[in-house]
């Protein structure tokens, strides 16, 4: 007997919507397997890693801070992704994007202007776009796939990182730690409420998903983009720039990603270190598709993914799990996506084997 | 050719029925081939020709209905099934690998030993009984598209077929080509092989068939023979109503030049695509210039350095109402008044997942549709709603998705939007290729109506019949060389079809006709 898949001819339109929460039930029964199978209460797991952070406004404050630069690179990455540009160089341009805005900041200690932020803003925007500039670049003028120089490009943004913290911008009253001198309060976003991190940046976050839509769905560049996507011949053949999706994507991409790099370092973070991110550019991409490339559901699938990075700490702290949990988890999750969306195109047939 | 009792059916089907989710494809179809017959099914697109054609061949399982051959009742799971019964089938689409050899993609379809030297004797036995030469070592990329057919038939008569079935076998050949085919396929039916005729061309039905049975919606609406009827009754039997007649009225003569090739020469970058040689033409306003010639002789390339999808280097060699354009992009061109109906209609003329609405924006955009980038799409809606009304498009509305039409429905929807564009300059590929014959029909003297508002017209064809019908003047693609251009009304089927194998006086490529069937 042999199993073979088969293309649906009409593949369910609900089951599109369907499948992300399909694929967050088999990623919390899958969940709580592994907490039994760690010798864990399943029980006390879950509900230690979903329902603990969830608690307090605490918590639920921690859950919109983390889900903010997830909302922005997923947004980013979604007008790429609709155009088939396959930026997974998030993470590189949300560090660049927080050097530029880090050096502005660093660069005026003093200042009381009301530019100081937006200053930083449109620094970080305009890093993380120079960062996604060079695979867009390459692509364009050497069809180089923006898959492999994106990403490679991740690793030289985090040696970069990693040279100014211990190198020309190590603050020199700091014991010898990797890391500048905090940002000055004029260069920090304004926290919404107190006791909490959470902060401006989730209204611009908000702002940047409504932008997005627009974008998306109203203006003939998004449908542009999105033809480039679906039907690239349809494109030529309409004489829309296959090159002009190509800079779009990867531009925007980068922008937000910037934006979201920014976020971090004036916000809960307030200078330059070397662990700026937990990797929120990649765990964006699972946003993005969880989402399904559109800007209400990253706005849900962005506070799903914080809530694993908050659980994922709760563990670590009460069960004693290692802090590899998170990653496990969000693994879990877009695996068992991709898997529901394969069934969503493909059927299963048993075949009986032939002669 | 009727039942005889004293003989025994080669084929019988009785009460075939299939139902897709949204459409009954087959209800109720009884069909009887007699050994050594040539038995033609004919119906408009759509009526349930291939969903027959896939039951017999294992391809899809009928929901009931049952299969006799010669006799006994089978079931048909597959296609290998099909083949050990003794049914061969020729698709309309070939499916060669293109850098295999002959002898190689035949060794690939046949069961058992693979034996290339034993098979290229085999295939040049076959070959030289039936009038079908060919060299097995020759590799497929360099063969025309009536060589490539030829190795699918060989392919099929290897396996010694007592029914053999051919889908639109005749779309890709010259008249002289499908003038060989049909003494092979005598040959093969005096032999005792029973043939099922799969086409919508009457005339072609009428000389080569021995019986008919037509397809409507799903349904036989009649068995004839095709000798004792005429093409227009034939007709009436398909779609249920009697053709309407098209009058070509007289050309305008002496209008503007709207496209102007001026020796256009350009090497492709595609390893199996023909280089464009010298190319010189002109089509004015007010007139209709057909292309004629067998597929893969250049008219893709041509298409694509007309329409600015392969943008050239000479910026001269095209030029559209006395701008050059050989360096502009598609939508730069669309902008001085050019529009253009593609060959492929999924996926190039329309975005599949994308509903009517969103594909009118897709080339009729300058028509009031954007605001500052945004989109205003109350009048794409409308200007989708007018071009299904007008056009007679068959759809459940104008947010039905590209891809839930059926492929003349998209066609009249394609070819609506860019008539309705009111172009000066409309370019065309293949405009009724599977569309039924009444929307044929419909499309064909929309054109007209457009020439005699004053557009140029250029349309590339494959079908020479409709060419004959609309056509001013008539020019011959092959080997991407054009030939010179003739009036419609001082030339021939015959003249033209010679040219089609690159043959016209003066030709570079006369006395070599190897490449072109």
């Amino acid at each position: 007997m042999w199993l073979k898949f088969e293309q649906r001819p009409e593949p369910s339109s609900l089951m599109r919507y369907l499948s992300p929460l399909i694929a967050v039930g088999m990623m919390l029964a899958s969940g709580m397997l592994l907490f039994y199978v760690l010798g864990k209460s399943p029980i006390a797991g879950f509900k230690i890693f979903f329902i603990n952070p969830l608690k307090d406004v605490y918590g639920i404050s921690e859950l919109f801070l983390k889900a903010t630069p997830l909302m922005l690179c997923a947004l980013g990455l979604s007008v790429g992704f609709r155009a088939n540009v396959w930026n997974i160089g998030a993470e590189g341009q949300l560090l660049i994007g927080a050097l530029a805005a880090g050096g502005v900041a660093l660069a005026f200690p003093e200042t009381h202007s009301p530019f100081l932020l937006p200053g930083m803003i449109a620094a970080g925007a305009i890093g993380g776009m120079l960062w996604a500039a060079i695979p867009a670049w390459l692509r364009t003028r050497f069809n180089a796939n923006e898959i492999l120089t994106s990403l490679m490009l991740v690793y030289v943004a985090q040696l970069v990182v990693s040279w100014l913290a211990h190198g020309p911008w190590k603050d020199p009253e700091g014991f010898n730690f990797p890391q500048t001198k905090m940002f000055q309060a004029h260069a920090m976003l304004p926290v919404l409420i107190t006791g909490t991190r959470v902060n401006a940046a989730l209204f611009l976050a908000i702002g940047a998903l409504i932008l997005g839509w627009v974008f998306m769905n109203r203006s003939f560049m998004g449908y542009q983009m999105k033809v480039a996507g679906q039907a690239e011949n349809a494109g030529r053949y309409a004489g829309f720039s296959a090159k002009r999706a190509i800079w779009m994507g990867m531009l925007v991409g980068g922008g937000m990603a910037g934006i979201a790099g920014m976020s971090e370092v004036a916000g809960p973070i307030g200078q330059i270190t070397e662990h700026i991110s937990p990797g929120y550019g990649f765990a964006a991409m699972i946003v993005a598709f969880v989402g399904r490339l559109s800007p209400i559901g990253i706005f849900f699938a962005s506070l799903l993914l914080a809530l694993l990075y908050v659980g994922g700490e709760q563990v670590q702290q009460y069960l004693g799990l290692p802090s590899a949990i998170s990653n496990v988890f969000q693994g879990m999750l877009l695996f068992f996506l991709l898997a529901s969306d394969v069934f969503i195109n493909f059927r299963l047939r048993r075949l009986a084997r032939r002669q | 050719m009727t039942n005889e009792t004293n003989v025994t059916p080669r084929l019988t089907i009785k009460g075939m029925r299939k139902v897709y989710p949204s459409v009954i494809a087959n209800d109720g179809v009884d069909l009887t081939v007699m050994p050594g017959e040539i038995h033609a099914v004919v119906g408009e697109n759509g009526a349930g020709k291939s969903t027959l054609m896939k039951a017999i061949y294992g391809v899809i399982r009928p929901d009931a209905g049952e299969i006799c051959w010669e006799g006994e009742r089978v079931t048909i799971p597959s296609p290998g099934a099909a083949r050990e019964l003794g049914i061969g089938m020729v698709f309309q689409h070939f499916s060669l690998f293109e850098t295999l050899t002959v002898a190689q993609n035949v060794a690939l379809a046949l069961p058992g030993k693979f034996d290339l030297a034993g098979l290229s004797k085999r295939i040049i036995e076959v070959s030289e009984r039936y009038g079908l030469p060919i060299d097995p070592r020759r590799l497929v990329y360099a063969l025309s598209v009536g060589e490539r057919q030829r190795v699918e038939i060989i392919r099929c008569l290897l396996q010694s077929p007592r029914l053999l079935i051919l889908d639109e076998p005749t779309s890709v050949l010259t008249p002289q080509a499908v003038r060989k085919l049909f003494e092979t396929l005598r040959q093969l039916a005096a032999e005792g092989v029973s043939i099922l005729y799969i086409s919508h061309k009457l005339d072609e039905i009428q000389e080569l068939c021995h019986t008919a049975t037509i397809l409507r919606a799903g349904k036989v609406t009649g068995t004839c023979t095709p000798s004792r009827e005429t093409p227009a009754s034939m007709a009436r039997m398909m779609i249920g109503e009697d053709l309407p007649v098209i009058h070509h009225g007289e050309p305008a003569e002496g209008g503007e030049v709207r496209l102007r090739i001026d020796g256009l020469s350009h090497a492709t970058d595609d390893p199996f695509g023909v280089n464009l040689k010298n190319i010189h033409l002109e089509v004015r306003s007010g007139e209709i210039v057909g292309i004629a010639g067998v597929s893969g002789n250049g008219q893709q390339e041509l298409l694509k350095a007309i329409s600015g999808e392969e943008p050239l280097h000479d910026k001269q060699a095209v030029l559209m109402c006395g701008v050059p354009v050989g360096r502009l992009n598609p939508a730069r061109r669309r902008s001085l008044g050019m529009c253009f109906v593609p060959e492929e209609r999924l996926g190039r003329g329309a975005v599949p997942r994308l509903t009517l609405t969103e594909n009118i924006l897709l080339t009729a955009y300058r028509k009031g549709m954007l605001i500052s980038g945004m989109i205003r799409f109350g009048a794409a809606r409308r200007f989708a709603e007018e071009c299904i009304a007008k056009f007679d498009v068959k759809c459940g509305g104008a947010s039905s998705e590209a891809k839930s039409l059926s492929g003349g429905n998209l066609q009249k929807f394609i070819v609506g939007r860019e008539i309705m564009q009111d172009p000066k300059l409309l370019v065309l590929a293949q405009p009724t290729w599977g569309v039924d014959v009444g929307a044929a029909s419909f499309i064909r003297r929309s054109l007209l109506d457009l020439r005699n508002s004053g557009t140029a017209i250029l349309v590339i064809s494959e079908e020479l019949d409709e060419l004959f019908e609309i056509c001013d003047r008539l020019v011959v693609i092959a080997k991407g060389t054009l030939s010179p251009t003739k009036v419609t009304s001082e030339t021939g089927v015959e003249e033209i079809g010679i040219w089609m194998s690159g043959m016209w006086p003066d030709s570079a490529v006369s006395g070599d006709s190897t490449h072109v069937a």
